[in-house]
């Protein structure tokens, strides 16, 4: 391992509750690593980015795992003219719930990603090809493995915290299964214990958007020097539908027509059209469809209780880190009851565990923008993470 | 829904004399749940001296940030919404202080208070107190006191008893009540509240087990 590569720089003046300029690193792992779908991944490579003084007895590292389309860019800019700071900058910064004046805070782009890290977009070192299509199917559990690996390699002898939402609240969740002395504290926002049938299905519509684009050409379309874009933008639209509720799209959006009336053709005419295609495609200019399917797969076959007999009270009962579980009640994609159904596991469990289920108009989106109350109780939990592991 | 009975200058006292009954009571290293444990203090105050572990379930907000940022375990829960997911004898005891009345159906939710408990105690203000019984008969109006300050048409108190109709319910149940304690709406505890309690005692203060 060594951190051999290291992002753009600039300088600029940025809110003072910003981490301000950040850069990525990139971590090498030769060992190899082996997956849950058999195959072994020779060496890899993680893109990483730190926020906060690690402090002299190594306590206070906090991992952030990053939900479907996320990467390791969770706060900060790169740059002077950046208008948008990274995902989670409502939650990571100076006096913000992850308190980077507190915590060594370490984020990263998974395996399978497309933003740095070992993924379909990389070599693949037994053809010096990118592996496209071929680059295996990747599960939560291999996420935490290699996660634990970069803990290794960064010298931080056990997590203060994990912390994830949505898909990361999962991967927070298996850390905490998996490696019960390694993690002091869990996190897990909008998650759940696995996902539902409803979810499963969308995420099949998803990815039969990209599946059937013409131009995905199995996999291939780099090496064709094609692109599935409408595959990819159609998937991203499924998920933006599913990101917001009825009432904060209708809120956002309305029904009103642009032009004022009907104008009998297919162009956008209702503002939520042009918002859906606007996510889309922006999306396609920075995430790869091949990773987009794999994120999917690693959300669907979630699920802890699998190995535990499908008991997910004993699933929880591995587990020694106190844990919070915030929901949101206009998300519907992954539902309070979803989290509730982890808070009663964990109560049946006789784990630490506290819940608040945050009332808040957006939906599952609600996870990254700054909710009072949400921000409250996260940043009270937090503070107490910090009191307890300086 | 937990509005508490008592008014906020008692709420500040440095620990509430209810709950340092309460923790009286309360055995070393006893796993504890706590029906609408307020901001926490209790439970705080629980694991400091007793070295208890527990749950608190809450419903407000401000009280559920309080107490996640003093470090006790709460969960989000409508009380009225029951405890079905807890299996019985779950904890050593049981808390519900000043909750009693403001739950939709409370002797269902003592029933269920005392299948996932071993034990439980039970605090609640007591209707028979003679400031209420005065006030309802000299003005004909419900009474507004020290510990039910609020109108007939904004409070959260919608099942109000007196120490001998909770006593009543406790008998028909076939609950056993292993001690009682009164106290005045400062929860202070005198000679006083052992004579005639139903007339003189503000706050009731019961430590129940059901045989059954």
């Amino acid at each position: 391992m060594r951190a051999d590569d290291t992002g753009p720089a600039g300088h600029s003046t940025w809110p003072t509750d910003s981490v301000g300029q950040v850069r990525w690193e990139d971590f090498e792992f030769v060992d190899p690593l082996a997956l849950e779908c058999g195959q072994t991944l020779p060496r890899y490579t993680l893109r990483v980015e730190r926020y906060g003084e690690l402090n002299a007895d190594r306590s206070n590292a906090v991992l952030i795992c990053h939900a479907l389309s996320g990467d390791h860019h969770a706060a900060g800019y790169y740059r002077a003219d950046e208008r948008k700071p990274g995902w989670w900058d409502a939650c990571i910064g100076p006096g913000k719930p992850i308190d980077t004046n507190r915590f060594h805070v370490v984020s990263l782009n998974n395996l399978g990603g497309c933003a740095g890290s070992s993924g379909p977009l990389t070599a693949n070192p037994a053809t010096g090809q990118p592996w496209g299509p071929d680059f295996p199917i990747v599960t939560v559990r291999d996420w935490v493995q290699s996660q634990n690996r970069l803990r290794q390699a960064l010298g931080i002898p056990h997590w203060a915290a994990v912390i994830g939402g949505s898909l990361g609240g999962m991967q927070a969740l298996q850390w905490g299964i998996d490696f019960p002395d390694l993690v002091r504290h869990v996190v897990a926002i909008a998650a759940a214990p696995r996902l539902s049938t409803q979810n499963i299905a969308f995420n099949e519509v998803a990815r039969q958007a990209i599946l059937t684009d013409p131009d995905f050409c199995d996999g291939h379309y780099r090496r064709e020097g094609r692109n599935p874009a409408r595959g990819l933008m159609l998937a991203r639209m499924l998920g933006h539908i599913t990101y917001l509720s009825d009432a904060a799209m209708a809120n956002k959006f309305g029904r009103e027509l642009i032009s004022g009336k009907p104008g009998f053709s297919f162009a956008p005419e209702f503002q939520v059209e042009s918002y859906l295609r606007y996510q889309g495609s922006q999306f396609i200019d920075r995430f790869d469809a091949n990773s987009y399917l794999r994120m999917t797969k690693a959300l669907d076959y979630f699920d802890p209780a699998r190995e535990f007999g499908g008991d997910l009270d004993a699933t929880l009962r591995q587990m020694q880190a106190r844990t919070l579980f915030i929901a949101f009640t206009r998300d519907w994609r992954f539902s309070p009851e979803r989290s509730e159904e982890l808070v009663r596991a964990a109560l049946r469990a006789g784990r630490d565990v506290s819940y608040a289920c945050i009332d808040s108009p957006l939906g599952h989106d609600d996870f990254l923008v700054p909710v009072p109350d949400y921000l409250a109780v996260f940043g009270g939990y937090m503070a107490r993470v910090a009191e307890t592991c300086l | 829904m937990i509005t508490p009975a008592l008014s906020p200058q008692t709420e500040s006292m440095a620990l509430r004399t209810d709950y340092q009954v309460i923790s009286e009571w309360i055995p070393r290293g006893a796993r504890v749940l706590d029906l609408g444990c307020g901001d926490g203090e209790l439970l705080a105050h629980l694991a400091r001296v007793r070295d208890v572990r527990g749950y608190g379930l809450e419903l407000d907000m401000a009280n559920i940030r309080q107490c996640v940022a003093r470090g006790v375990n709460v969960i989000q829960r409508d009380l009225d919404e029951g405890l079905a997911d807890f299996a019985k004898d779950s904890f050593d005891i049981v808390v519900m202080s000043q909750a009693l009345q403001v739950v939709q159906e409370p002797d269902a939710l003592l029933a269920e208070m005392l299948r996932v408990g071993h034990r439980g105690i039970v605090t609640f203000p007591n209707f028979g107190h003679w400031s209420t019984r005065w006030q309802f008969a000299w003005s004909g109006r419900m009474p507004r006191t020290r510990t039910l300050p609020d109108h007939w048409y904004d409070t959260a108190n919608i099942h109000l008893c007196t120490l001998k109709d909770f006593e009543d319910l406790c008998r028909q149940r076939g609950y056993r009540v292993i001690r009682s304690a009164m106290t005045d709406a400062r929860h202070r505890r005198s000679a006083g509240h052992r004579l005639l309690p139903n007339l003189r005692a503000e706050v009731g203060i019961y430590l129940l087990e059901d045989p059954a």
